[in-house]
C-alpha cells in the first residue's frame, strides 16, 4: 500500500502487513470484523511475542540468578539480554539502571516509597500535573500523607496543554520531586518534558517522567530528556501484561533503600544483618516475571524492526485522518486539542453518555474506551463525567477509522 | 438497528433518558442515599419520603448513561405508593431479571414497565448501570449513605 500524500516514510509503512502479525485482530465481534481502537488501554500482541512466552515455558523454564544448571543459565541469559534491549531502547547509560517491575504503576510507587521515604520531609513540595493518570497522583498523595509533604499541581489550559508559566511559579527551593506524564492517555498531549526537567533541576528537584503512553508512539531518549526516572509498561508496547520498567540514574538508585524484601535482593542474610544486593537486583525481590520480561525484549525487537520513527509518522497521519473523518460529525466535540498531540482522539457526543456510545459501537464491532480513563481531574476540568476515546496503534488503518465514524453515526441514529 | 441493540435501547428507555420522571430532590426527605459506579462515572442520588411504611414520594438526581438514568426514572415511577416491603420484593425481582436469574416469562411480565430492562442481561457490563438506582434505593431504606456497584 502506498500513500502518495504522505511522503516517503509513510509509503514504506504497510499496516496491512503488520496486521497479519496480530492473531487477535482476525475475529468477528457481534458478527462484524473487529476494529480495535483501544490501544491506549493496552495494545495487542504480535505472534513473535506470544511465541517467546511459549518457547520459554516449553524450552527453558527455570529460575534465574540461582541454579548452576543449564536451563537456569539460559533463562538468566535471556532475562538479562532483555534488560540490555530495554536499556538501549531508552538510550539509558547503563543496564544496571533498568529495574524490572510489574508496570508503570509499580515503578512510580517504588520511587514514591523508596526515594520518598528516605529523602522527603515535612514541608517539602512535590509537583504533578492536572492531566496525570491516577497512578501518578495517588502514590504521591500517599507519600504526602506519610511525610507531611505538600502536593502541588500544574494546571492545564482548555486545549489540554500544561501552563508552563504556572509551573515556573510553583517551583521553589522546597520542590523536591516533579512527576509528570510524557503523553496524556486522555488528551493525547505530548508534554515538553525536556523543558519541565530543565526547570526542575534549576531548583534541585528530581524528575520522574511517566512514559506509559509515550514509548510505543515515538522515540524516547532518557539522556536527551535529562530526567532522573522514567517509567513505562510492557503491555502498551505490544508486549505482555505484568511487566514494566523503571529507569533511574545509577547514583540515585544506589542511595535508595530497597522497596520490598525477599530473595534475589540480598547478598547475605543473617538474623543480625542483611546486606542488600547491588542495583538493580536490590529492587527485584523474589522470582521476577521471567517469561514476560524476555517477551518484552521481543516486543522491542519487533518495534525496532518496523522503526519507531516510521510508526510515529504513520500514527500521526492516521490521527489527522481521524480528525478529518470524525470531526465533521456535528455532534462530536473533540477534547484535547494540544498543538503537540499524539494518537488519542477523546470526544463528547452531544448528550449521549459514553457508556451508551461504547455499547453501541461494540455492537458494530468497534472496540473503544469509555469512562473516566483513570483521569478524574481531567474529566472535572472539562466538566464531563466521562469521555469516549479512540486510540491508535501501528496496525490500525483508515478503514478502521471509517468504521469508527460509522459506529458514531449509528449511536446518533439510536439517540436521534 | 440489530435485534440485541433494539432490545437494550427500547423506546421506553430512550424516552425516560430524554425526559426523566421524578428528576428532582425531595427536601427534607426521610431517607436518601448516594450511588456511585466509579468505573463509568454513573452517579445517582435517591430521595424517599416514607410515611407509615409507604413510599409517599421518591425522586432522583445525578448523572449517568441512558440505562442508569432511565432505570432510575422508571423505578421512581413504579415505586411511588408502594410499601417498603413491596419495594424490597420488586428490588429482588428486578435484580434477578437483569442478572438473568429470573427467566420465567410470566413473572417478568408481572414486573410491568420494569420488564423493558430484561435485555440488559445480554450485556453483562451494563447490568450495574441498570441496577445502580435500585441498589441506592435499597441502601437508602437501610440508612446507608453511599453505595457503589464497583
Amino acid at each position: 500500500m502506498t500513500e502518495e500524500i504522505n511522503g516517503a516514510a509513510y509509503s514504506h509503512f504497510d499496516p496491512e502487513l503488520f496486521r497479519k502479525d496480530f492473531p487477535v485482530l482476525h475475529q468477528n465481534i457481534h458478527g462484524k470484523p473487529l476494529v480495535y481502537l483501544d490501544n491506549a488501554a493496552t495494545t495487542q500482541k504480535p505472534q513473535v511475542v506470544i511465541d517467546t512466552i511459549a518457547e520459554y515455558y516449553k524450552g527453558y523454564n527455570s529460575n534465574i540468578h540461582r541454579g548452576v544448571h543449564q536451563l537456569s543459565q539460559k533463562a538468566t541469559d535471556e532475562y538479562e539480554k532483555a534488560r540490555v534491549k530495554i536499556q538501549k531502547f531508552l538510550n539509558a547509560p547503563k543496564s544496571r539502571e533498568i529495574v524490572l517491575l510489574r508496570g508503570t504503576t509499580e515503578a512510580i510507587n517504588l520511587v514514591a516509597s523508596s526515594y520518598g521515604r528516605k529523602f522527603i520531609k515535612s514541608g517539602d513540595e512535590i509537583i504533578i500535573s492536572e492531566m496525570e493518570h491516577h497512578s501518578n497522583i495517588v502514590p504521591w498523595q500517599m507519600l504526602c500523607e506519610q511525610t507531611g509533604a505538600v502536593l502541588k499541581v500544574i494546571p492545564m489550559n482548555d486545549l489540554g496543554e500544561l501552563m508552563m508559566d504556572e509551573y515556573k511559579k510553583l517551583l521553589t527551593e522546597k520542590t523536591k520531586i516533579v512527576s509528570v506524564v510524557h503523553a496524556s492517555n486522555t488528551l493525547g498531549t505530548e508534554n515538553p518534558v525536556e523543558e519541565i526537567t530543565r526547570l526542575a533541576h534549576t531548583v534541585g528537584a528530581k524528575v520522574l517522567i511517566d512514559g506509559a503512553q509515550a514509548v510505543q508512539h515515538f522515540k524516547v531518549d532518557v539522556q536527551a530528556i535529562g530526567c532522573d526516572f522514567y517509567a513505562f509498561s510492557g503491555h502498551k508496547l505490544y508486549g505482555p501484561t505484568g511487566i514494566g520498567v523503571l529507569w533511574g540514574r545509577e547514583e540515585l538508585l544506589e542511595v535508595m533503600p530497597p522497596y520490598q524484601g525477599g530473595g534475589d535482593m540480598i547478598l547475605s542474610v543473617t538474623f543480625d544483618k542483611t546486606v542488600y544486593n547491588e542495583i538493580p537486583y536490590k529492587f527485584e525481590a523474589g522470582t521476577p516475571n521471567i517469561a514476560d520480561t524476555i517477551a518484552l525484549g521481543t516486543a522491542i525487537d519487533y518495534i525496532e524492526s518496523i522503526g519507531i520513527d516510521q510508526i510515529s509518522t504513520y500514527e500521526s497521519e492516521l490521527y489527522l485522518y481521524a480528525e478529518e473523518t470524525i470531526l465533521p460529525i456535528d455532534e462530536v466535540t473533540l477534547i484535547g486539542c494540544a498543538e503537540k498531540k499524539g494518537s488519542v482522539f477523546s470526544f463528547k457526543l452531544k448528550d449521549v453518555h459514553p457508556h451508551d456510545v461504547g455499547t453501541i459501537m461494540d455492537m458494530e464491532g468497534v472496540a473503544i474506551r469509555t469512562g473516566h480513563m483513570c483521569t478524574q481531574p481531567v474529566m472535572k476540568h472539562f466538566g464531563v463525567p466521562a469521555l469516549s476515546r479512540i486510540s491508535i496503534g501501528l496496525y490500525n488503518t483508515k478503514a478502521d477509522i471509517d468504521r469508527a465514524a460509522e459506529g458514531i453515526k449509528k449511536v446518533l441514529e439510536v439517540f436521534a | 438497528m440489530n435485534e440485541e441493540l433494539k432490545e437494550i435501547y427500547q423506546q421506553v428507555i430512550l424516552d425516560h433518558n430524554k425526559s426523566p420522571r421524578n428528576f428532582r430532590k425531595i427536601d427534607p426527605s426521610t431517607h436518601s442515599s448516594e450511588g456511585l459506579n466509579p468505573l463509568c462515572g454513573d452517579h445517582v442520588f435517591i430521595y424517599l419520603d416514607i410515611q407509615d411504611g409507604v413510599i409517599a414520594d421518591i425522586s432522583f438526581d445525578g448523572n449517568g448513561c441512558a440505562i442508569s438514568k432511565s432505570s432510575a426514572s422508571i423505578m421512581t415511577a413504579e415505586l411511588k405508593g408502594k410499601t417498603v416491603e413491596e419495594a424490597e420484593i420488586i428490588f429482588n425481582q428486578f435484580h434477578d431479571m437483569v442478572t438473568g436469574k429470573l427467566t420465567d416469562e410470566e413473572e417478568i411480565e408481572n414486573l410491568g414497565k420494569l420488564s423493558v430492562f430484561q435485555g440488559v442481561r445480554d450485556f453483562p457490563v451494563r447490568v450495574k448501570c441498570a441496577s445502580l438506582a435500585w441498589h441506592t434505593m435499597h441502601a437508602a431504606l437501610h440508612s446507608e449513605t453511599v453505595v457503589t456497584t464497583e
